[in-house]
Parts: C-alpha cells; structure tokens; sequence
C-alpha cells in the first residue's frame, strides 16, 4: 500500500487491519513511536496524519492509504521543539516525548497554556507534571525567529529564577 | 581551568538529543535475530492449591517452562526468599506465575489455551485479620503514658490510603539471550540491574561470571523497576535457556497493572495529646501495612514509614508501632516515597486536625512543633543545621499568602491546605553500610568515564554525576563520559531507590574524580594514558565516622541526612458532583544544594503531579483479589487537565557531606501532595480522611457528618 511517510513515498505491503503503530515499528523499523496502553489513552504512539496527531494503536494500516504520514523520525533532529524539549526539561524518561512533540507541533505556532492543555490531554506524561513541557513548547514557539547558536552538548541554561538562598527564606528569626 | 562551572547549571542532559529524535533505544525496540516471544500463565484464584494443569494446544514450536525447569532454587531472591518464581502447588494471589510459554508467532502464542485446575481456599484481604506478618517494629522515645497525662487534650484520628500504581509509560519488559546452557544475559528497563543479577543467580544456580545483566534505556521506574524486574528476568532467562533462543518478554498494560507491584495500602491510627497552645506532649501511633501476599520489600518500606511517621515535628514522648500483614493480593512494593507518603498522609492530616480542635492556626501550630536543628527524633537521632523544617514553611506561608487566603476562602466552597515534610536521604539505618556501594572512574584521552550501576531512568542520573565527575576533575561536562549500567562493566553501585544516587553515589564519583585527580599530578589524560596506560579509580562507601544505628532497638541515626518541604495545594469543591479540583499548588524544597536545578525541578513538579494523582484520581479497585480496573481508560493518572500550575521554589543550605552539599530529592515531592489536598477539602468545608479522595468517598464524607 502507498502512502507518504516522513515527506518521503513509501509502499509497503502488510495486513490492512494491522495496527499503524506494530507496521511502523516492525514493517518500517521505526521505533521512535512508542506503545505506552494499546488502547489510545496514553498517547505514547502519536504520529500525525495529514498534519492531524492520532493515536497509531488504534488505526488500521488501511486507513494511511495515500495519507501523510509523519513520526519523530520525520521531524529530524533539529526541530526547535526537539531542541527546547532537551532545555527546558520537556523530556525525562524520554518514552513519551515522541509522541508529546509530535502533539506539540499539530498546536500550531505560539499556543497558549489552554490549547497546550487541551491539545495534550491525550498525552500522558508520568515525569514531569507537564509544566516543563509547557515550558519547552513556549521556548519553541520563540525559536522559530531565533536560531540556538551553541550546538554543543555543554551549552548552559540560565538558572531558573526559584532557587532562593537559605538565609533569605527563613527570614527574620523568630525566638524559639 | 575553572574548577566548577556545570554544577549548579543546567547543563543539556546527557540522553536529551537521542530521547527526542526517537533514537533512544528502550527494550521493545532492540531487535535480535531467532527470537521467540514469551507468554506468563497465571493463577486465576487468590488462594488455594494448583491440582492439575492441562495445555490444550499443539506443542510443536512452543517452549514451556514450569518450576521443574528451576536449575537454582524457585524464588525470587530479594529479602526473604518467600516468593516462587513459578508458583509449584500453592496460590496466595491472582496473577501469580505458574507457567511459561515461547513461540516464535506472537498470535499461535496469545491463542495457546492452558487450563489449571484449583483446590481453592478461602482468601484473606484484610490486613487486620491478617495472621501472617512479614515486619514488626516498634520505636520508642520518652514515655507516651506520661506525655499523654501532661496533655490538655488527646486528639485520636484514623487516616487510610489505598493502592497506588507507579504507572511508568514504558510497561515492564525483558529479553534473555542464552550463551550456550550455562550463561545468560538478560536487557531490561529496570532501575537494580545488580539485583536482578543476584536474582538470576540464584534462581539458575549460575555463579557471577555466568550472569550478565543490561539496563535498556527506562521509560519510567518510580520504584515499580525495583524489584519486580528480577521476577520478570528470571522467567525469561528459564525461557532462553530452555528454548536456547533468545526470549522476549514485554507486558502490556492490562497484564503490566494486574500483576506488578503496587503502592502498600495502609491503615494509620493517630492518638495525639497536646497543649491548649498546641504543644505535642505525646504521640502514638499505630500503622497496619498491607503487603500483599509476599514478603517483597514491605520490611523496608514499613520501616520507612514509620521512621517518618511523626511528620517533622518534635515531641518528647513518642511510640510507633506498625505491622506489615500479609493478604491474598499481587505482592505491594516499591513506590517513590516507600511508606513515607502513607505515613506522612495521615501525620499531616491529623496536625490539621488538631489546629482545627483546638481553634489554632495550622501554621502557628506547626511552627512551634516542627524540628530545629538540634531536636532529637524519634529514633534518637539528633538533627543538624541540614534541617530546615521551620525555613520552608515560613517560604511557602509568606509566598503564597496562605493566612489571608484562608481567611478569604472560608465558606467560599474552595480551601486552601498545606503539608510540612520530610524524607530521609539513602537507605535506612544501617543499609548503606550493608551495600558497601563502588562506583569507579575509568581515565579517556579527554576526561573520564563513570562506572556504576545507577540507573538513569529519567531523573538525569547520567547529567547529574557527569556535572560532579567534571567539576571534581576540572574539565569540561562534555569531557565525562557515563558507561551503560553493565554488570559485566560496571560495579555494583547499589540500587537506584531511596533517593540515594545523588547524595550516596554522587559522593561516591566526586572521591573517585578526586582520586583520579591526584593520580593524574600534572598531567593531562592523554599524556598519563600515554606514559602510563589504562587507569580505573574505584570509590566504595564509608559511613560517616560520627553516624550510628542499631538495627535491634531501632535507634540512631535513621538517615545521614534529610531534605525539608511544604506544599500549600488551592482547590475547589463542586457541591453537585463533589468532584476535587486542585487549582493552585506551590511547594517550596531544601535539598541541599540542587547539581541541577532544572532536573531538580523536574523531580519536583513530577513527583507533585504524581501526588496530586494519589490524592484524588488514582484508585485500584480490587475485586476478589484482583485488580478490576487495570486499563488507562480507568485507571486515571493526571493528564494537563488534572494538573494544576505547579509553582516550585528551591531553598539551599548545602548539606556539607553531599556532594557540593546535595542530599536527595527523588521521593521527597510526593510526600506532601496528598496531605496538603486533602486539608484543603477539609477547609472548603468536607472532612475526609482517606485517599484517594474521588467524589465518592467525599459524598460519603458529607453524609456521616
């Protein structure tokens, strides 16, 4: 069957009530897409299809049929989201970033707090509380004007602004 | 040369580049060639004797395993040695092991049918009617029957939390690779690899050198990586070396839920008594832990939470008792926390309590209790100018402006709640003497690499030892390298748990780095490899001169150390469907000195959402034993919508022994949630007083008032 993967012709031959996600791994050798439920509720398979993040455990290979399709693996490497997921703390355990970038990029450019909440919902993450992947979508959202100069993997972030010193915490000094 | 410019930074992690191109390899994801699949048969009663087992299919193709396949001893080496690999005659709960099959075609292996006969027995799931019990402690300080009669008031309250499943979004998975009948090497996503080594040895009667174990990149451990992966290896190594082909097994979410270790249930009795100025005379507690029907980790988890169980406040007079019960469940184990966010549930729950009965602030009242620097615990353990009780309070009142809220909300249908906390850093009392961790550092042309066995599983162990490898050495970040955690390469480093890697072993690569510096004099790495040759520095745990514990009495130092917090959690209350929802949460940490501020943060936000989840959203609801709703679609963990803004502050006071004066911070974030939630609810009016409160149990709440 033919279809677009990754902006590049694809055909291949499988089962057409086969899982996209079992084709993309195993028919495609793809790995990036991940397998977190098998019953779309984790969203660790997402791909985008003709643009549009779906859950890969739950669509038929037949369906793909003369679509775009597009995994982590399309995306490159140098994506601004791939590389503010790595800033900002946007990925820990790293099973479910493929698929929270993949979820990430069908919002759009400069999402706000209440798209990046509902556009994830169906993206579960269980590191980080998603705050950091709001701040890595934020991040991305100014790299689209403004290239990373520093490629290396020593580049330095500033500190966040939480970190207070003991002494200014505890304040004035209450008598026991 | 600058000597420190990554600690304290954040520099990119190690794993970021390969984890968001998808290059990251996770166990599903290695391929090797004549590879069968593996399948678990499992008992599908909670208690009784296995009569006969009939396999109705046909055999060819198909390798079968059962306990006489066990070359070794049938257990899955841990503390006790109760627990079979393969279950021979007896059941003591749903989903134990009996059988395992392999077949190169995953669909002739999901439709092989195997029957098994039972004499079923009457099951027991009630910890208090337990008979069996795996832990009992007892920890005493002062004299209870006296603070008690000093007391104005005794305030006595009954705190219960239930399951709770790490769910990692990467299930448990292995592949066993035979080398001839005599050697295996197993890949998994696991967070012990040193345990699951001894596991197979035992299990397989194999020596050191016949046992190979390889951590696969993890998505996700939370504790559910720490133990139950050497029950998973052990059946895929039998498979391997029976089938002499390589054996694959990966569990999906349904059977991952039904049959991997959960969160310790816990019934927590509190009977407090206290001065009119809300001064604790006395307390005593009584804890029931159910662990399951095997012993696995519930001893130190028991232990744990007990240690903790006080909340961070001072009393003269304390008695702990608790007991680890035996019933007829899948075995409970390890979660972040490891009984510290059961205990500290119901000691934060219940200092609320008493604000409230005695008509005080709760913050004044856990300012006069909470510990100072120089208090002694309830173990005898003297504390050190590492305590921090009173300073993120004091930071987590004043930046919240929790008073005025308060105030504010009152009678509004929403409330505002806080918890103080505290988590003790390594393992306890005498257990990092026990383990005698090694971690080495191996020479390269630009730097070093780091041998251990500690595992990165998301939390940036690999950054985080590089950034103080790289300062303690005086070369760049770039310039350490971090070896995958390999038996066969690394040593035994001790188990990534009890919030132990960066304090314990972080330690431990600063002094290897240290020693390697010395050794080096004024050369640089490459002209020492040149005239030299290869050099590996090993570092191995010393106990601190000045700590003490007594495993028998249960006295001294608990923890060397232990990071301080305060969560204040904002939710609102919707009196048609009583549903809970948190609408503003800060926490405020001191964890010594964070190496990483933003993993630190990162291990903050997680661990908080993951508390807000054990709170009010994550209920097991066991059904004869077995686990009823084990699927994500009910199974219901936080999504963006359940999680609110998560405002994280850092207080440091750098714990002077800690690596550039860090202690640990894994656990201690979902300590707090819990308590701090359900406070709230009890100020937007609703007393209840078990978790996960879900609208249920808060309309039960509302009735019996």
């Amino acid at each position: 069957m033919r279809f677009t993967l990754n902006g590049k012709r694809a055909d291949v031959r499988a089962h057409p009530m086969a899982r996209l996600l079992d084709v993309l791994r195993e028919d495609c050798h793809l790995t990036g897409t991940k397998e977190g439920c098998g019953e779309g509720e984790c969203g660790a398979c997402t791909v985008l299809i003709d643009g549009l993040p779906v859950n890969s455990c739950l669509v038929p290979f037949a369906q793909v049929k003369g679509a775009r399709v597009t995994t982590i693996e399309g995306l490159g490497g140098k994506h601004p989201l791939q590389q503010t997921f790595v800033e900002h703390g946007g990925a820990q355990c790293g099973i479910c970033t493929p698929g929270m970038i993949l979820a990430a990029v069908a919002l759009g450019p400069k999402p706000s707090l209440a798209d990046m909440q509902s556009g994830l919902a169906g993206n579960l993450c269980r590191c980080t509380g998603y705050s950091a992947i709001y701040r890595s979508i934020r991040a991305a959202s100014g790299h689209a004007t403004e290239r990373v100069k520093a490629r290396t993997t020593s580049r330095l972030v500033s500190k966040p602004d939480v970190v207070r010193t003991f002494r200014s915490a505890l304040g004035k000094r209450r008598k026991r | 040369m600058p000597t420190r410019r990554a600690v304290g930074t954040n520099v990119l992690r190690k794993d970021g580049a390969e984890k968001v191109t998808g290059r990251a390899r996770y166990l599903d994801d290695l391929r090797f060639p004549n590879l069968l699949h593996g399948r678990t048969i499992r008992s599908t009663i909670p208690a009784g004797e296995i009569a006969g087992i009939r396999c109705q299919f046909d055999p060819k193709g198909f390798t079968s395993v059962d306990y006489r396949d066990i070359s070794g001893r049938n257990v899955v080496a841990l503390i006790e040695e109760d627990q079979p690999c393969l279950a021979e005659r007896a059941v003591r709960h749903v989903a134990e092991p009996v059988m395992l099959l392999a077949h190169a075609d995953r669909d002739r292996l999901a439709e092989a049918s195997v029957e098994i006969d039972y004499r079923p027995a009457t099951p027991n799931y009630d910890p208090e009617a337990s008979t069996l019990s795996f832990k009992r402690i007892a920890i005493d300080k002062g004299n209870v029957e006296r603070g008690l009669a000093e007391a104005d008031r005794v305030i006595q309250g009954e705190y219960r939390v239930g399951h709770q499943e790490q769910l990692y979004i990467e299930p448990n998975g292995v592949i066993a690779v035979p080398d001839g009948s005599r050697a295996v090497t197993v890949y998994g996503s696991m967070q012990c690899p040193y345990y699951v080594h001894r596991a197979l040895k035992v299990l397989l009667g194999f020596t050191d050198d016949q046992v190979r174990v390889v951590q696969t990149e993890t998505g996700g451990g939370f504790g559910g990586k720490e133990e139950y992966p050497s029950m998973i290896a052990g059946h895929a190594a039998l498979l391997a070396l029976k089938a002499g082909r390589p054996v694959k097994l990966v569990y999906d979410r349904v059977e991952d839920l039904l049959a991997t270790t959960k969160r310790h249930p816990a019934i927590i009795r509190h009977r407090t008594g206290v001065k009119r100025d809300g001064r604790l005379t006395a307390i005593d507690i009584d804890a029931v832990f159910d662990g399951g029907a095997y012993a696995t980790l519930s001893a130190v988890v028991l232990s744990r939470g007990l240690i903790h169980a006080t909340g961070p406040y001072r009393c003269d007079h304390v008695r702990i008792r608790g007991r680890a019960m035996m019933t007829n469940t899948p075995p409970n184990g390890a979660f972040r926390g490891f009984g510290a966010p059961q205990t500290q549930f119901a000691a934060e729950v219940h200092i609320d309590r008493i604000a409230d009965e005695l008509k005080l602030d709760p913050v004044r009242v856990r300012e006069i209790n909470a510990f100072r620097p120089g208090d002694v615990t309830a173990t005898g353990q003297t504390l050190g100018a590492d305590c921090s009780a009173l300073a993120v309070l004091r930071e987590a009142v004043k930046r919240t402006n929790f008073r005025k809220k308060r105030r504010a909300l009152k009678g509004t249908g929403r409330g505002i709640g806080l918890s103080l906390f505290f988590h003790g850093s390594g393992f306890t009392g005498s257990g990092e003497v026990k383990l005698a961790s090694r971690a080495s550092l191996a020479l390269t042309e630009r730097g070093a690499r780091i041998l251990v066995a500690s595992t990165e599983i998301g939390q940036g162990t690999r950054t985080m030892l590089a950034q103080i490898a790289a300062d303690t050495l005086g070369v760049p970040y770039d310039a350490i390298g971090v070896n995958e955690a390999d038996t066969s390469a690394v040593p035994d480093s001790g188990p990534t748990v009890a919030s132990r890697t960066c304090m314990i072993v972080g330690r431990l690569v600063q002094q290897a780095a240290a020693d390697l510096k010395n050794r080096l004099g004024p050369l640089t790495p490459t002209q020492y490899l040149r005239k030299h040759g290869p050099l590996t520095v090993t570092a191995q745990y010393q106990k601190p001169g000045d700590i003490a514990w007594d495993d028998v009495t249960y006295r001294g130092d608990a923890y060397e150390s232990y990071g301080w917090a305060c969560d204040v959690v904002e939710v609102s209350v919707d009196p048609v469907t009583w549903q809970v929802t948190p609408t503003a949460f800060t926490t405020v940490h001191e964890i010594g000195r964070a190496i990483h501020p933003g993993l630190a943060r990162g291990q903050i936000e997680g661990g908080s959402a993951q508390g807000i989840g054990y709170a009010i959203l994550e209920e097991v609801v066991m059904r004869d034993g077995r686990m009823a709703n084990n699927q994500l679609t009910n199974y219901i963990i936080p999504t963006t919508l359940d999680t609110p803004n998560l405002d994280v502050v850092l207080i440091e006071n750098p714990y002077p022994r800690g690596p550039f004066g860090a202690k640990g911070v894994g656990e201690m974030p979902i300590d707090g949630p819990a308590p701090a939630v359900v406070n709230a609810i009890r100020h937007a009016g609703v007393d209840v007083r078990e978790i996960p409160a879900t609208p249920e149990k808060i309309m039960a709440a509302c009735a019996s008032r």
